[in-house]
């Protein structure tokens, strides 16, 4: 005996894509209202001066700490999550060793980043006397994106077609030879994608640099060398937002907007990278 | 043994021997896919591997120059000797056999480069000299391949907007560059029209002359056309060889009969 009126399929259908399309929404509305609250009410604070000054809230200082930072810390994982992703990819056999390594990339990934950032003062400031430095900041970032980018690398080291790698072995090369000769150029565009939306996300993170790199200054913002403190936007944005009063509303949430155009920014580069570097090569 | 390999209308043949299998058995893993293969491929002619789908052909022609090593389970017993040696050996160097071993495979894969870089790919990585020498062997292997008068005007354009016949001569260039003995070829028209499927026929017709042709096919008029001996495969075995015109004329065996007339596979 049926009580509720029979659904059609063309009604249950209507219902689902309703459904499906407004879980779909939520997805875009908290980012549209993110950057619209954000940008509405840093306006007035927002301008050139705000970027370019040194002067007390101004960001120059922070951008070119973020910016070194964020480099540094690509030129340090780079080297280390390619070369891990090249063993995983090329050379290592199913086995015991490779699930081993798998199950502590995927471990280091659950590490929460405030636990980088305390064993980042332990290792790289203390015990290897770095100091709070950026060096120090760029080690400890360099260890929260490792897993990002060797998984990162390693997608786009299978992506190359075996029959490439199957023609370069049939005609003398040894394994060495085919990864540096056609696997790593042919996988390039997509390992440097993956490393600037890696190191993207470095550039937002507070946590790992707040006991290694950061501080806060009115008088020596600049670093001098890598064994020097660093501005960094995440940590300004910390400071000024629980440990200065009277800093005005808006102030705060251009300092904000600036972060984020940033990290947006870095996603840009990376897509237009990826698009760059794919025409060029193809098969 | 159940069924001895001298049971078998295997007739090894005659004069200078290039290849020779003694008691080959492959395994991937659990499965055995070679059973006991005992054949004599001779030198400077083509020989033809037939047989249906998953018989075994291809894994045969892949243990010539040990590209089945790249398979993590693949397994390989008794021996194959190239000119008299053993190409299993503990300390062979795998590098080396392959290179006097070239392989053309299925489907034509070219590097995404310039059709000179791939061709000169083999000897750049076998450490060859000077440039003005290099620029010989590439259009001496592109003459060679019968594809130098098409590209020798765009010798700096990406080997990708070759056409497939082109493509699959490239590949062929692109193995006689490094300068091999023996040709190991599979399926290498498969993937192409009957035009680009003539020209590559003439071309092995005319390579023969200088290399040991090795060819796996499942168009028996391709086999019968290109090569002096046929070797049959089914499961796994070598179930008869001999001369081209012997298998198609005149096969010893049931299934071969069966098979070479379009009863099954």
């Amino acid at each position: 005996m049926r009580v509720l009126p029979r659904v059609t399929p063309r009604i249950s259908q209507a219902i689902a894509f309703a459904l499906l399309w407004m879980a779909a929404l939520m997805v875009i509305l908290p980012v549209t209202a993110l950057l619209v609250v954000m940008f509405v009410k840093g306006r007035g604070s927002l301008s050139w001066s705000l970027v370019t000054s040194t002067e007390a809230g101004g960001l120059l200082a922070p951008i070119v700490g973020t910016t070194a930072l964020v480099t540094l810390t690509a030129v340090i994982v780079a080297p280390v999550g390619v070369a891990a992703a090249i063993y995983l990819s090329e050379y290592a056999r199913a086995g015991r060793l490779v699930r081993l390594i798998r199950l502590a990339i995927v471990n280091l990934a659950g590490v929460p980043s405030v636990v980088y950032g305390l064993f980042g003062l332990a290792l790289f400031v203390m015990l290897l006397h770095f100091g709070r430095c950026l060096l120090a900041g760029a080690c400890t970032m360099a260890l929260l994106v490792l897993p990002l980018v060797i998984t990162a690398a390693e997608e786009a080291l299978r992506q190359v077609p075996r029959r490439l790698r199957e023609a370069s072995f049939a005609l003398g090369a040894t394994r060495w030879q085919t990864v540096r000769r056609v696997v790593l150029p042919n996988a390039l565009p997509g390992i440097i994608t993956g490393l600037i939306l890696s190191v993207g996300r470095a550039a937002g993170e507070t946590a790992p640099i707040l006991f290694t790199a950061a501080f806060y200054s009115l008088t020596d913002p600049f670093p001098k060398s890598l064994f020097d403190p660093i501005e960094v936007l995440s940590y300004r944005l910390f400071v000024i937002a629980t440990e200065v009063p009277r800093i005005e509303e808006g102030e705060k949430w251009a300092t904000a907007a600036v972060l984020v155009a940033l990290v947006l920014g870095l996603n840009a580069l990376a897509v237009i990278a990826r698009a760059r570097l794919r025409r060029a090569r193809r098969w | 043994m159940s069924e001895s390999n001298t049971d078998r209308p295997i007739e090894q043949p005659e004069g200078e021997i290039k290849i020779e299998t003694r008691g080959l058995n492959l395994f991937y893993d659990a499965f055995r896919a070679l059973t006991d293969i005992n054949v004599a491929i001779p030198a400077r002619q083509i020989t033809a591997l037939i047989g249906p789908s998953g018989c075994g052909k291809s894994s045969f022609l892949r243990c010539l120059n040990r590209m089945n090593d790249l398979i993590d389970d693949a397994r390989v017993e008794g021996d194959v000797l190239l000119d008299g040696g053993s190409i299993y050996e503990d300390d062979t160097d795998v590098a080396q056999l392959r290179k006097r071993v070239g392989m053309v495979f299925q489907t034509p894969n070219p590097f995404p480069m310039s059709i000179y870089d791939n061709v000169a790919y083999g000897p750049r990585l076998h450490g060859f000299g000077g440039r003005d020498s290099l620029g010989e062997v590439v259009e001496k292997s592109l003459r060679g391949a019968a594809l130098w008068d098409e590209v020798k005007d765009n010798l700096r354009k990406s080997a990708l907007d070759l056409s497939g016949g082109q493509q699959q001569r490239l590949s062929i260039a692109r193995v006689l560059a490094v300068g091999p003995d023996v040709l190991l070829m599979d399926e290498p028209c498969s993937a192409l029209d009957p035009t680009a499927t003539f020209r590559i026929e003439e071309l092995m017709l005319e390579l023969m002359e200088r290399y040991t042709i090795v060819i796996v096919t499942h168009n028996m008029y391709q086999a019968s056309r290109v090569s002096q001996h046929t070797g049959f495969f089914l499961l796994g075995e070598l179930i008869e060889y001999g001369s081209t015109v012997g298998i198609f004329e005149n096969p010893k065996d049931q299934r071969t009969d069966d098979y070479v007339r379009g009863r099954f596979g």
